[in-house]
């Protein structure tokens, strides 16, 4: 066991230089010159090339790289083109945020995601199984931006119940910041639920169709230890699957976050991208990634955990 | 000689009497036909292509013009029965246009990397050995990104537009349409009468053409399709965060953007374009559902 996560830990090395390689050249393929937007036009040649020093600009690109490399590997991300600010601690508070949303969200989603999943399999083809994967193949259809407008429309415009907008000032009190969270937490829950509905179901159906099912069932044992038995055997795959999907909650947020102004990280790279800010886009896709490849990695050690014969 | 033996072979001639032989794919379609679901997606997608198609003939209006004095009105205004909207344009005449940008960048990106993805992935799966782990992983690299993520940071370097929007999404789908194709043709080749059939001197073009690629490709196809639902809406998604299609062109995901804070003033008439994405995309995710268990395909995650 020891042996696969340490082989599986050198795996991920490889994989997170070359994430960090293709967001350098991300960004340096793009267009555009990020001086142009801090400088106005009629800038002189020594100003610019002070600027281009100071943010590093001047350097080949390889070296560029190394340096960038370096720094980030020891946490420093340099500073914002836009305020001047140490990127870290923008990026810090932004992701503390994102995870406000995340981590409530992968828990509503992930838990009606099983719930319907589950029903649907155990009444495979019936009424009920024909509900369940209606409800989960529309939260797989839904753009969660919509879901978000949709929302907001029903809880906030046409009944003024929920907050609509940002996270909550200061001073307000712990249910009160509750009350922010519904609403965002709701629509981002919608993906993660579907994917893990729809999925349990296909895992699930597949599992009772196995030979030691009925084996169990004619041994004399009743309904609910069989359950136990079938989601033993499905949870691995599905396990796996919830952690790629709190990956892509923490990535994808952006288009919710963007809709309720909420001062996550999707949020803040979105102002980057239109404020050109190199250091923040590359600081906020590259943690963003590593968190994506470290979360993968736990997944397939507890896989391996569960169930020995995936330890290959 | 010996390969045009085997390939003649493999479908065995019909006794005299016998019942014709149905083909794989004729039995697929019978099984699609009796699939109520299908047939009403179908439909449905049909009538959406159609409306984009033909938008000249079906709209009431003109796509770009609008009078500041009929902004924002209700659905049910006579001469305009969707409502118009921020720039006091026909909804529904925006709407109509609308869905040829967004069906295209739904549509066009998966095509793409269908074909380099698809291609990367029987070569990879067929080759096997080192050209297969080169193309691996390189391909675990762009899996090491949330699809969201890297589709916005790819546009939102590249800067807004149409194509960029489309080639930032067909990069995205390039890895898990490899990934899906190289798992099948690995299973594929391990397969006796594909050994049969190297065994009897066939080249590695002809053993693709008629013994991997038609086994290959029914879990490729279904795969795509649902990519395609994911599609539309990442394409309307980048077009609505300001990355793709720009204003005033129409598309649903940039019309949904700047309905968006027209919601307090004509909810309803706000919501629509996103209605819009929410019916394709639940029409071809349904679809490929219908394809899914038709073809009888299983596929993981």
């Amino acid at each position: 066991m020891f042996q696969f996560a340490v082989r599986r830990l050198l795996l991920a090395v490889p994989v997170l230089f070359g994430v960090s390689l293709v967001v350098f050249a991300l960004v340096h393929i793009a267009p555009g010159d990020p001086i142009d937007l801090l400088l106005p036009p009629e800038a002189s040649p020594e100003v610019v090339a002070q600027v281009k020093a100071l943010f590093g600009f001047d350097k080949p690109l390889y070296v560029q790289y190394f340096l960038w490399l370096r720094s980030a590997l020891t946490g420093n991300f340099g500073v914002s083109i836009f305020n001047a600010q140490p990127v870290l601690g923008q990026l810090l508070v932004a992701l503390g945020h994102t995870f406000l949303l995340a981590i409530p969200a992968a828990f509503l989603g992930f838990g009606l995601g099983v719930a319907l999943g589950l029903t649907a399999a155990l009444n495979h083809g019936r009424w009920p199984d024909k509900l369940c994967s209606a409800i989960t193949t529309t939260g797989v259809s839904l753009p969660n931006y919509w879901a978000a407008i949709v929302l907001v429309l029903f809880a906030a415009v046409l009944h003024p119940w929920l907050p609509a907008q940002g996270i909550w000032p200061d001073g307000v009190p712990l249910l009160g910041q509750l009350r922010y969270l519904v609403l965002p937490v709701g629509a981002l829950s919608l993906i993660p639920m579907g994917v893990i509905g729809r999925f349990t179901r296909a895992t699930a159906i597949e599992v009772l169709n196995q030979e030691f099912v009925s084996a169990l069932t004619a041994k004399g044992l009743t309904r609910l230890p069989v359950l136990r038995h079938v989601c033993k055997n499905a949870a691995p795959p599905v396990l796996a699957l919830m952690g790629l999907q709190f990956g892509y909650l923490l990535g994808g947020s952006i288009l919710v976050e963007t809709v309720f102004n909420w001062p996550g990280s999707g949020y803040l790279l979105n102002l980057a991208i239109f404020r050109r800010d190199i250091p923040i886009l590359q600081a906020t896709v590259v943690v963003l990634a590593f968190f994506f490849v470290i979360l993968n990695l736990v997944v397939d050690v507890a896989q391996a955990a569960i169930d020995p014969r995936l330890r290959r | 000689m010996a390969d045009a033996a085997i390939s003649s072979t493999a479908i065995p001639a019909a006794p005299a009497a016998a019942r014709p032989v149905v083909g794989y794919w004729r039995n697929v379609g019978r099984r699609l036909a009796r699939d109520p679901v299908t047939i009403v997606v179908s439909l449905v997608l049909l009538g959406i292509v159609c409306i984009a198609a033909f938008a000249p003939l079906v709209s009431t209006g003109a796509p770009f013009e609008g009078s500041v004095l009929h902004r924002l009105a209700p659905i049910g205004t006579p001469g305009h029965w969707l409502g118009t909207d921020e720039g006091g344009r026909d909804l529904w005449t925006r709407l109509c246009y609308g869905g040829r940008l967004s069906l295209l960048a739904g549509v066009i990106p998966v095509m793409a990397a269908l074909c380099v993805g698809g291609g990367l992935g029987l070569f990879a799966g067929y080759a096997g050995g080192t050209v297969n782990s080169v193309i691996m992983r390189l391909m675990d690299v762009f899996y090491a990104f949330p699809s969201v993520l890297l589709a916005i940071a790819i546009c939102g370097v590249l800067g807004n537009g149409f194509g960029n929007a489309v080639l930032a999404l067909s990069i995205v789908f390039v890895p898990p349409l490899t990934r899906i194709a190289e798992t099948v043709t690995a299973q594929t080749r391990r397969l006796d009468f594909v050994e049969a059939a190297r065994a009897s001197g066939s080249t590695a073009f002809q053993v693709m053409r008629h013994h991997v690629l038609p086994n290959v490709l029914g879990p490729i196809l279904v795969y795509a399709t649902s990519l395609i639902s994911l599609s539309i809406i990442l394409s309307a998604g980048l077009s609505f965060l300001g990355l793709g299609v720009t204003p005033p062109r129409p598309e649903w995901g940039v019309m949904l953007n700047a309905l968006r804070s027209a919601i307090y003033v004509q909810p309803y008439v706000a919501a629509l374009p996103g209605l819009m994405i929410f019916v394709t995309s639940m029409c071809f995710n349904l679809m490929s559902d219908g394809l899914r268990s038709a073809m009888d395909v299983k596929l993981d995650a």
